[in-house]
Parts: C-alpha cells; structure tokens; sequence
C-alpha cells in the first residue's frame, strides 16, 4: 500500500445523504480499514426534517434524521455543513442546466463533491478521497456514464473520487491504485435496478433504511419548482433567502394577481408555522368561523386585502355561510375586520393556484 | 468548566443541530453548553448528534413547545 502522506491510515469523506446508496458505499469503505467521516450538507431544499416539523400530521411519526442515523448505525462522525448561501449559485446559474425541474443535479453534485473534500471540519488534516454512493446508469442526468467523469473532474477531485458501488464500471482511481483500498471488493452495479443494493444491505446486516432512491430535495418536485419559479417572475429576479424556499414548503400557494399572492395554512401546524411570520406579511384570520391563517405576500391593494379576506373565507368553516368576518393584521400589529361574502370555487381561477400539476 | 447557551428556538432541523455543532467546535472539553429550541425533532437528533461526536447529554427535556439539552463537552479527541 503507498502510505498516506502523513502516513496514517487514509482518510476519507463519504457524501450521506441518509439514503441506502450512500449508506452502503461508506459501509464498503470503511470494511476497508479507511477512516471514513460522514458529511451532509444542508441547501435550504433538503426535504429530511423540515416538513416533518411543521405538518402537524407528520409528527405523530417517529421523525429521526436519516443521516445522522445512517452514521450512527455505520459508527462514523457526522458533519453537517450548512451550505445555504454558496448554494445559491448553484441553483440560479447551473453550468449544466436543470433537470425536469429546477433541479440543477449534476452542478449539485459536483459543488458537493469539490466542497467535501476542501472541507475544514477536520481539525488535523485534510480528506485523502471523497465516496459518493453514484451508480452510473441510475440517474437521467447525474449519473451517466458520460456525466459521472465530469463531476469529477469539474469538482476537482479528480481520480480521488471514489464510487464504491459502481467502480468496477469506471478507470481505477487514486484510492485504489495507491491500495487504500482493495479494488477487487468494490463492486460493478449499473442501471436503475435496486436489487443489488437491496442485496448487499441484506448481507451487511441492514434491515432499516431510509427509502431507496427516494426523492431528498425539494427541487425535483414538479410543484415545489412552479412556486420557486413564481417567486423568482413576481419579484423580477433570480433570487431568494432561506425563509422565501422555507414558505414554499408549507399552505396552498394562491396568486389572483402579479403582485400579491396568498399563502393558506392547510393544517394546525402550518398555521403555527405562518404564524412566526406575521410581522412580516399581511395576516389574515377568520374570527367568526374558524379557518386557516393566511399570508398575503406582495403589495396589495385595499381592494385585494378584500379579495384575499373573500379566499381565505373560502377556506374556512364558514365556506358556506352567506358571510364570514376575517382579521386582516397589518406587520405593523394595527388591524380590522372585513366581512365578507366567501368567494365561490367557481370563482378561484385553477391558474391561481401556484405549483398545481 | 464554564456554562455555555445557545438559543436555536424558531430554526428547524437540522439548523439546530448545526449550530449545536457548529458552537461545540469552539467549547473546550468539560464545559457545558445548554441549548433550547422550538423544534421537536430536536429531541431526536441533538442526542444522535452527541453520540456519534462522543459528548453526552446530561439533561433532555420538553417543556411546552420548548425543547432544553445540557450537554457535556466531550474531550478533544472526539470533537471536531
């Protein structure tokens, strides 16, 4: 074996998303003798955690964070990095252009991979190699024979980017021809079949894990991406904070004109979840039937305050009644009431609702 | 041993267990750090995050809609 250069054993960053294909590719590593460190990054569209703490009827299930838990069960350090701000650019300007959505996943991986291995969380030293649990052939656009070689590359890792699923697909790298790691025990798997994964968890001993290929962000999603694209037209830029793809997440997303547009709590625990930004946005709250709490995002006119009171009526208990009174709470704290005649469904144009499929 | 607190109420997981993390790096081993925040799946994952980095959890508590960790730092050569 050609030693390390500070001669301990090497050193490496395993890309966990929380999923089994990553799971799976640290385990192989770290059957290896590599000391292997977990890390997570967290873009602000990370589906894990969030929706679970504000939907009410998600928390009646035993929540955990798959990545932490997938590092507790393999016995690794977990680093979770937040990567918010230098995300952005990935987002707004992927070299490589979206996915089906406004999903940028090979810009995504390859920031991912450059950034796990330059990152600082060690506190003696720097990572020898970067795993990924890619399989070429599994994903559209990420992982395809011809994308897979420009993650690495573009990333700057380079031959020090392993992929112990599939390698046995792709030229040796510096890991395996240094003999950090044996080449012969990594494995060939290819294509969208999950069998083989499915497999090697069984033989590993892994009963329980989060679900194979799932979806872990929010940008894949064909709604999620409708509303951020309608953020990005209302407010005539490419741009957003941590909060503006927060709210995206969470109510019915309702724009009767350019702009204002409304957001409506679905459920108890989005209305507690809005709640928080009250001091920010026009709140409206029906007070004689009860309803969900509303946001009403953008400049509106009286005239629109009156049309958003008549849709967040319309969801309320008093749907039906020939009249309902709404709060309408200014950021400031002064507010009135409107009453008002709940706006029929006939009248809430599908085009308004953002996202809809 | 010096007591320290970090405020994570209002954030959602994982921040607060990044800003758990991100604030122990700074901590020496046996110092104190007591957090609070909103997010029940806290409860979860700051006791996870604690023992896969080798600190220990003294107290966990749920209080209303607050949750409370008192951590112990744990040595230098499991932190980081």
């Amino acid at each position: 074996m050609e030693p390390t250069p500070q001669n301990r054993p090497p050193r490496a960053a395993a890309l966990i998303s929380g999923g089994l294909d990553s799971m799976l590719a640290a385990k192989v590593v770290l059957d290896q003798g590599v000391d292997v460190h977990g890390i997570n990054f967290f873009t602000g569209f990370c589906v894990e955690g969030h929706t679970h703490a504000i939907r009410k009827q998600d928390r009646a299930k035993a929540k955990r964070n798959n990545a932490l838990w997938v590092a507790e069960q393999l016995g690794i350090k977990l680093h979770i990095v937040d990567v918010i701000d230098e995300y952005k650019d990935v987002v707004l300007n992927p070299k490589h252009g979206y996915g089906a959505n406004l999903n940028p996943c090979l810009d995504c991986k390859i920031f991912m991979v450059g950034k796990a291995l330059g990152t600082d969380v060690l506190a003696n030293g720097a990572f020898d190699f970067v795993i990924t649990g890619e399989v070429v052939g599994q994903r559209p656009k990420s992982q395809r024979a011809d994308t897979m070689p420009v993650i690495a590359a573009e990333s700057g890792a380079g031959d020090r980017l392993l992929r112990p699923l599939t390698a046995h697909n792709l030229a040796p790298t510096l890991p395996e021809r240094a003999g950090w790691v044996d080449r012969s025990k990594l494995y060939g798997f290819h294509g969208r079949d999950r069998k083989p994964q499915m497999a090697l968890a069984q033989e590993f001993g892994f009963t329980d894990y989060a679900q194979p290929a799932g979806g872990c962000c929010f940008l894949t999603d064909a709604k999620y991406s409708g509303k951020l694209a309608d953020l990005w037209q209302s407010r005539a830029t490419r741009d957003y904070e941590l909060d503006d793809i927060m709210l995206l997440k969470v109510g019915r997303h309702i724009r009767p004109a350019p702009h204002f547009k409304l957001i409506v709590g679905r459920e108890e625990g989005e209305n507690n979840f809005l709640a928080g930004y009250r001091k920010r946005f026009v709140a409206l709250r029906c007070v004689s039937h009860l309803g969900p709490l509303t946001l009403v995002d953008g400049t509106p006119a009286a005239d629109d305050l009156h049309l958003a009171a008549r849709i967040a009526a319309r969801y309320s208990q008093g749907r039906s009644a020939p009249a309902v009174t709404v709060e309408v709470k200014q950021p400031a704290g002064e507010a009135e009431t409107l009453t008002v005649t709940p706006l029929p469904p006939t009248e809430l144009a599908p085009s308004w609702h953002i996202g809809a499929a | 041993m010096t007591c320290h607190h970090l405020d994570a109420t209002g954030l959602l997981c994982p921040l607060p267990v990044i800003r758990t993390q991100d604030r122990i790096k700074g901590l020496s081993a046996g110092d104190e750090l007591e957090v609070t925040a909103t997010d029940p799946g806290t409860l979860h994952d700051i006791p996870a995050w604690c023992r896969i980095h080798g600190h220990a959890v003294l107290e966990a508590e749920r209080a209303g809609d607050a949750c409370r960790f008192r951590i112990g730092v744990g040595g230098d050569e499991v932190r980081g």
